[in-house]
């Protein structure tokens, strides 16, 4: 495997947590813009992969490169998030206590730094985006509401919202309908793929007819390394898979 | 920007302050130094100093509430970095006494001769100039806070654990501010001051002076503070009081703000301490205890936490409570404050100005849910 043309290159990485494996040796390879389902059954090494590619975890051996040449496992949260990798957790984690425009504001890309906080003032730039994403999400009449106030499903959208604002190359998106109505499910899968548009984005989800409905490449993993890589309907054959799932 | 950025924090609740602050900064010198004494609206001396020194303890309030309040860093340690300020301006008290010493020494103070010491350590060096003192005032807090905030903050320290070393910090200092060979006067600190900046320190006019520039101070303080909230940078701490890690993934370097918010907060709490110490004529080791860093988190926590003119109000409350308890029940005292503490965490967690602000919206439905602390340190 090369690491050219690449825009997350994932290579041998293992993770042990007091001598269980959560990641085995797991490899991947995420192109420019592509959208990637990963799917797998519980304690496959789902998270531990987004935590490992985002930093929260340190991986005890193997090569994380961004844009194929940036060493991610050598960077923390923030120098990470600043690269343009951008994760939505699996329980919608919104500032509860800031308004949905609040929450927007600090997920617009502008400089981190502590200085440029406290010097920034609301240009009429960051106010049109701040209103474009919240008419993308839907969130235009609930703007002044603290986001604690927010339905699950509302608070799902405003994260996903904030990672638009944040700007990604890379989106990193858990389990984004569990828990969510037929209905909430239908406009987040439009949501997602309104986002993906020139993005790379890694889906983790359990629910199949999500995945199915997004139609794109599946990779499942299985005891923390890569099971089986292809079309929702040539991994749903693949006998080990369904060995894996069924429970053999 | 400097402007753009002030007037950020002048929402209506500063405005009330601010006015109450500049009503007591004419009312007090003219109740204490132009009404005559048998007049019952003559202040006597002793009440301008304790006023005094409930501001100094407001604003104190305020360096905790900034960091407790808005970025969820429980402080059990914030009297170390007041009582350092104290320290600091004692120091130049001191220096300005002179000969006019007990054993008529022209440079050492009382102590170093009694301990029998030759010449002035190095330390003492330049604390005959106010405008020295001054900048050691913000400098020694600031500095300690940095380097402990530097190492504490990047090991993601966090909670309960960061509350422990913060006491730990103050308990070092009390035992270390206790020993004679530190060179500060050991148990007794620091005392028997007699000039500031060349006014005698017992004048009327000089404790009415050290008031006023305590109100200017708080005022000052408010504003910074209050200005700070309400921009990106006091948001981004509110983020981080609620929800650490989001603010990670959103690219933010936690502890950067952290340090910068706790080091804000502590140069705060030294210049709340360089008031207090000339209007109490004293600075000893015992300001360092661990129960004085504690009764200051009281002080916010009935206010109501999170509310920076709450702080202020709370400091005062508690401190007037105190004042008046010790003296008719002094054996009640700590019991009453203990009560206080449980009572307020029970059925005030938003403290005084908390309800108060609830009471307001109850009025105004159509209004948000409140934006106080909801969440544990």
């Amino acid at each position: 495997m090369s690491a050219e043309n690449t825009l997350l290159y994932v290579d041998g990485v293992s993770v042990s947590f007091d001598g269980f494996r959560a990641l085995n040796s797991l490899s991947l390879i995420i192109g420019p813009g592509e959208m990637r389902a990963i799917i797998g059954p519980n304690g496959a090494g789902k998270t531990t992969m987004m935590d490992v590619i985002t930093g929260k975890t340190r991986p005890n051996t193997g090569t994380i490169l961004f844009e194929g040449g940036t060493d991610l496992t050598r960077m923390d949260e923030a120098a990470i998030a600043n690269l343009g990798i951008g994760r939505k957790f699996q329980r919608p984690t919104v500032f509860e206590n800031h308004t949905v425009w609040d929450n927007l504001e600090l997920a617009l890309k502008n400089p981190r730094k502590t200085w440029s906080a406290l010097a920034y003032g609301m240009n009429p730039k960051d106010r049109a985006r701040i209103e474009e994403i919240l008419d993308i999400t839907r969130l235009s009449p609930r703007r002044e509401r603290l986001a604690g106030s927010l339905s699950h499903g509302e608070k799902q959208w405003l994260e996903i919202g904030m990672l638009l604002a944040q700007d990604p190359k890379l989106l990193l998106v858990d389990e984004p309908v569990a828990g969510m109505t037929d209905a909430e499910t239908e406009q987040t899968a439009h949501l997602l793929k309104t986002i993906a548009g020139t993005r790379s984005v890694i889906v983790v989800e359990h629910d199949m007819v999500f995945v199915r409905e997004l139609g794109v490449k599946v990779t499942v993993l299985h005891e923390g390394s890569v099971l089986a890589e292809g079309s929702l309907d040539s991994v749903s054959a693949n006998r080990q898979v369904i060995d894996v799932y069924l429970g053999r | 920007m400097l402007t753009r950025f002030l007037l950020l924090g002048l929402d209506k609740r500063a405005g009330v302050l601010l006015t109450v602050l500049a009503v007591l900064a004419v009312a007090v010198p003219v109740m204490a130094l132009a009404v005559p004494p048998d007049s019952p609206f003559h202040l006597p001396m002793h009440s301008v100093s304790l006023l005094g020194k409930y501001l100094s303890f407001a604003l104190l309030a305020l360096a905790l509430d900034l960091v407790w309040g808005y970025c969820g860093i429980l402080s059990l340690g914030h009297a170390a970095f007041f009582t350092l300020g104290g320290y600091a301006m004692g120091m130049y008290l001191m220096r300005q006494i002179g000969p006019r010493g007990v054993y008529g020494h022209p440079e050492l103070p009382d102590f170093m001769v009694f301990l029998n010491w030759k010449e002035l350590p190095w330390y003492w060096q330049g604390f005959d100039q106010f405008w020295f003192a001054a900048l050691m005032v913000l400098a020694v807090p600031g500095l300690l806070a940095f380097a402990f905030g530097w190492f504490a903050f990047r090991s993601r320290v966090t909670g309960v654990y960061l509350s422990i070393i913060t006491q730990a910090m103050t308990f070092a200092l009390l035992l270390a501010f206790f020993r004679n060979d530190m060179g500060f006067g050991g148990n007794n600190g620091l005392t028997d001051f007699k000039e500031i900046l060349g006014y005698d320190i017992q004048a009327p006019a000089t404790r009415v002076g050290l008031f006023v520039a305590t109100v200017a101070a708080l005022a000052a303080g408010y504003m910074v503070a209050s200005s700070l909230v309400a921009s990106k940078l006091g948001k981004v701490l509110v983020a981080v009081r609620d929800a650490e890690s989001r603010v990670r993934f959103l690219g933010y370097s936690v502890e950067r703000y952290k340090l910068f918010v706790w080091t804000l907060s502590a140069c705060m709490a030294g210049v709340a301490g360089a008031l207090y110490v000339p209007q109490v004529g004293i600075i000893n080791p015992s300001e360092f205890a661990p129960a004085a860093s504690i009764e200051a988190v009281i002080w916010v926590a009935v206010g109501g936490r999170g509310t920076l003119a709450g702080a202020v109000l709370g400091a005062v409350l508690v401190n007037y409570g105190k004042t008046y308890f010790t003296a008719a029940l002094p054996e009640l005292w700590l019991f009453a404050l203990g009560g206080l503490f449980v009572l307020v965490t029970l059925f005030l967690p938003k403290g005084i100005l908390g309800l108060a602000a609830d009471r307001f919206r109850k009025r105004e439905p159509a209004a948000a849910v409140p934006a106080a602390a909801s969440k544990g340190a």
